[in-house]
């Protein structure tokens, strides 16, 4: 039982992996710790839960990664991504440091996968967890209750106390009854908003019914809301968030990893009045996947349709849903709730506006629309080949990039400038400071162990002085 | 095989785990599955049968009940088991031993026992019965040399043949004309059997009770697996002896039959127990709690069989010896009477699928490369 009398070391608010990360190098230093997480057990670890592999630098192959990822490539992968929008300083010692945690992470009982040669080449940036990112949050779960972790589950952080950049109490309510909780340091490793809907209504209106959270349902943001409220310097655009194109028949909440669909570019999508909308073919999927969601999502009532004939089908991973299928256009707008007439016409002028060309999925080629508005750039072919297959598609939310400002020790920052007295930040509620823009694989599990690291360290540093 | 509820549920998770993959460095269950994008009856027969029930994948996957897809692929794939050892049995008539199997197999432990005991007591006096006997061809003083023989025989060819059967029709199911039986399949198969390797879990262990890793049940099959051969051995040694050599038993404590028989005694009774242990200890979401029966009626036929065993050797000099051996006796004719009809044949079904897996693995690496 945990004594809520007692004045802890270090209270870690979380319990994805920056949190973990934070939690068990708190203790290993030596500190008492107390760690704080609102979901029940079944459901521990936000959105790590989802994940699969972590990003590392490395001069030369490992056990797990093939050739070599150094700093300067790594950087430039995430200035692409970011378009600039990153912290050069924090970001290259989250790299740096990337290429020295993975044996620290196996000592903490993280299993990887042998690299994988050749088909994958994200094995030669990341790491992949064997069984994936809830075998990681199970492994670091029991090396904390080993190491002498008090854990709480069913425990929503509510306030902190913060004072003059100090963090004095934290309010919390643990199985439903309110408690108080004390400590010398406090580490935030609450995630995002983005499974708070009223809060992502404020920037997208009613749409935001429409959004599909494919992560955690926890992730209700109400520390950095608190903290934000309380002269917390934010870092982020708090209107953005990493947006894609999921199954609309994805549940609401954790649908993780397998309602992703990779039909689009050898598909026609349409809305909700059987019309096109956006150029399907712009360029190769893993460029443009991250689009579509927003796109989606201006769309009445935020769904759309990807249409594909017979020819496709095998083109793309499918979803984990059946495809709805029809042998005519009109039965399958009859099946979509579409206006059949209306899906025909649109079938039909595109398939009037397709070009002869050599079609190749693997590059960019030369089967385009010519006439049509939005054009289909490449991978145009008509949808003529019976059956017909369409899915539908809601704009499904990954996270959400308002943060709060962090410097190099993961010492939050107020607003006057100056960092925080105890309170440190690490995972998704910081890494706005390093990644305000775009989305790079694994790079967030890589913010999240290098910053719940260091934030794990500086609280106990602090609390023992 | 069959359409059920178990190969529904399975159905439906195999889709849900082809569109994740995240588990696919734990066993060739996830590689095969990800060779298939539907999944016929059959297929799920197959991947159920090389599912060596780690659990591996039940604590790594975040659709885990409560999740609403609630994936739970050990218990699914161990009821399809179950069913798949019904639809492949031979004869065919025979295939209803399979459902209640705990108490089939129990019965048949019981009633082989019975009519051991029984017949040696009506068939020879007491004075024979409770005697001591020493020296060359002391047990056939108490049970005829020409009775064990015949029995065992029968029993034994029976039990092959039903099994075999059963490796046929498994095959016939699951595999396609072009899965040609080549010896680096074979070579692969074996080595899978012999290791367990798909008992490591990629390497690290299973999680053989609850999320910890660990590699218990792997020795402990290990054990009893390599122990039951060692009993086989055994009697396959005295075998030569008697027939080639003239040896007649009881044989000395060290030779090479009793050394046999006594390490690979010591090692089911370790194996089976530490096992039967481990199921009833073990976290029981992902195991199928219906099957608990069949698993344990095989365990403590084992057990008993190398109990008996050993014991029978360490009183085989004095009054208990002609009791100990109608009882060991009994409950070996019980194990082979069963043999093809409970636990046992999943190390055929198992092997076949390990097999079958080989064979795809080449015949999939040689698509790519061609």
């Amino acid at each position: 039982m945990v004594d809520f009398s007692h004045t802890y070391d270090v209270l870690v608010v979380g319990g994805g992996n920056a949190a973990l990360c934070a939690a068990i190098t708190a203790r290993q230093a030596g500190a008492s710790v107390l760690l704080l997480e609102h979901a029940p057990k079944a459901f521990r670890g936000g959105n790590s839960r989802h994940t699969r592999n972590f990003r590392a630098m490395h001069e030369a192959p490992t056990a797990v990664l093939t050739e070599s990822y150094l700093e300067d490539e790594y950087w430039d992968d995430l200035k692409r991504v970011t378009g600039g929008n990153t912290d050069e300083q924090l970001a290259r010692m989250t790299i740096r440091e990337s290429a020295r945690v993975i044996p620290w992470m196996e000592a903490c009982g993280v299993r990887f996968q042998p690299s994988l040669t050749g088909t994958l080449n994200l094995s030669r940036t990341n790491a992949f967890f064997l069984g994936g990112g809830k075998a990681l949050v199970n492994a670091y779960f029991q090396t904390a209750e080993r190491l002498g972790i008090d854990i709480l589950y069913d425990t929503e952080v509510r306030e902190l106390n913060l004072q003059d950049g100090f963090v004095s109490s934290v309010a919390v309510t643990s199985h439903g009854f309110p408690e108080t909780v004390r400590a010398k340091a406090v580490v935030a490793a609450s995630g995002g908003f983005q499974a708070n809907i009223e809060w992502l209504k404020q920037y997208w209106g009613e749409a935001a019914e429409n959004f599909l959270i494919r992560g955690t349902p926890y992730a209700k943001g109400r520390v950095l809301r608190n903290l934000l409220d309380q002269d917390v310097m934010p870092i982020g655009d708090p209107t953005q968030c990493h947006c894609v194109a999921i199954d609309a028949r994805a549940p609401k909440f954790d649908g993780g990893i397998v309602t992703r669909l990779d039909s689009v570019p050898f598909s026609i999508m349409v809305n909700r009045d059987a019309q096109r909308f956006y150029d399907e073919g712009e360029d190769v999927w893993p460029k443009r996947y991250a689009i579509w969601g927003r796109l989606t999502a201006q769309q009445p009532g935020q769904i759309a349709y990807s249409i594909v004939d017979s020819k496709c089908l095998k083109l793309f991973m499918p979803s984990v849903f059946p495809a709805i299928k029809a042998d005519t256009i009109g039965g399958l707008a009859r099946q979509l709730g579409l206006d059949p007439a209306k899906l025909e016409q649109t079938v039909t002028a595109y398939n009037a506006a397709v070009r002869p060309g050599t079609f190749n999925d693997k590059v960019l080629d030369d089967c385009r629309t010519e006439g049509l508005t939005p054009p289909k750039s490449h991978w145009a072919q008509r949808i003529d080949a019976p059956p017909y297959y369409a899915y539908p598609l809601r704009p499904g939310i990954t996270f959400t990039y308002l943060g709060v400002k962090v410097n190099e020790r993961a010492r939050v920052m107020m607003k006057d400038g100056r960092p925080s007295g105890n309170l440190f930040a690490s995972g998704e509620i910081m890494a706005g400071s390093i990644l305000g823009k775009g989305y790079l694989a694994g790079f967030g599990m890589t913010i999240g162990t290098v910053f719940g690291r260091i934030a794990g360290a500086e609280a106990a540093n602090y609390a023992r002085n | 095989m069959r359409a059920t509820e178990a190969t529904a549920d399975a159905r439906r998770f195999m889709e849900i785990c082809n569109a994740c993959r995240y588990c696919e460095g734990y066993c060739a269950v996830f590689p095969a599955m990800e060779l298939r994008r539907e999944f016929s009856d059959a297929d799920l027969s197959y991947l159920a049968n090389l599912c060596h029930n780690c659990r591996g994948c039940f604590y790594a996957c975040q659709y885990a009940p409560p999740h609403e897809f609630g994936i739970n692929l050990p218990k699914a794939f161990a009821q399809i088991r179950a069913e798949s050892y019904e639809e492949y049995a031979w004869p065919r008539p025979l295939a209803g031993l399979f459902k209640r199997n705990g108490l089939v197999v129990s019965l048949v432990a019981a009633l082989a026992i019975a009519v051991a005991l029984i017949l040696t007591m009506l068939w020879q006096s007491p004075d024979v019965v409770y005697g001591r006997h020493t020296g060359s061809g002391a047990f056939y003083a108490v049970i005829p040399y020409g009775v064990m023989v015949t029995i065992a025989s029968i029993t034994f060819v029976y039990a092959l043949v039903a099994l075999a059967m059963g490796f046929v029709n498994f095959w016939r199911d699951t595999a396609r004309p072009d899965h040609r039986v080549g010896a680096a399949a074979l070579w692969q198969a074996l080595s899978d059997i012999f290791t367990l390797r798909n008992l490591g879990g990629g390497g690290h262990g299973c999680n053989d009770r609850d999320e910890t890793f660990s590699q218990s049940r792997r020795w402990l099959h290990h054990a009893m697996f390599y122990g039951f051969l060692a009993c086989f051995a055994s009697t396959s040694v005295a075998t030569v002896y008697h027939h080639w050599l003239g040896w007649v038993a009881p044989y000395a404590f060290l030779s090479l039959p009793v050394v046999l028989g006594t390490l690979g005694g010591l090692g089911l009774m370790v194996g089976t127990t530490g096992l039967f242990w481990m199921k009833l200890t073990a976290d029981q979401e992902p195991a199928a709690r219906e099957l608990l029966g069949a698993d344990a009626a095989l365990l403590v036929l084992l057990d008993l069989a190398a109990f008996t065993g050993l014991l029978l050797l360490v009183l085989r000099a004095s009054g208990a010896m002609g009791v100990l051996l109608a009882l060991h006796l009994g409950v070996i004719l019980a194990l082979f009477l069963v043999l093809p009809y409970g636990k046992f044949v999943h190390g055929v079904y198992r092997a076949a699928a390990l097999l079958l897996y080989a064979i795809e693995r080449r015949t999939s690496a040689a698509a790519h490369a061609g």
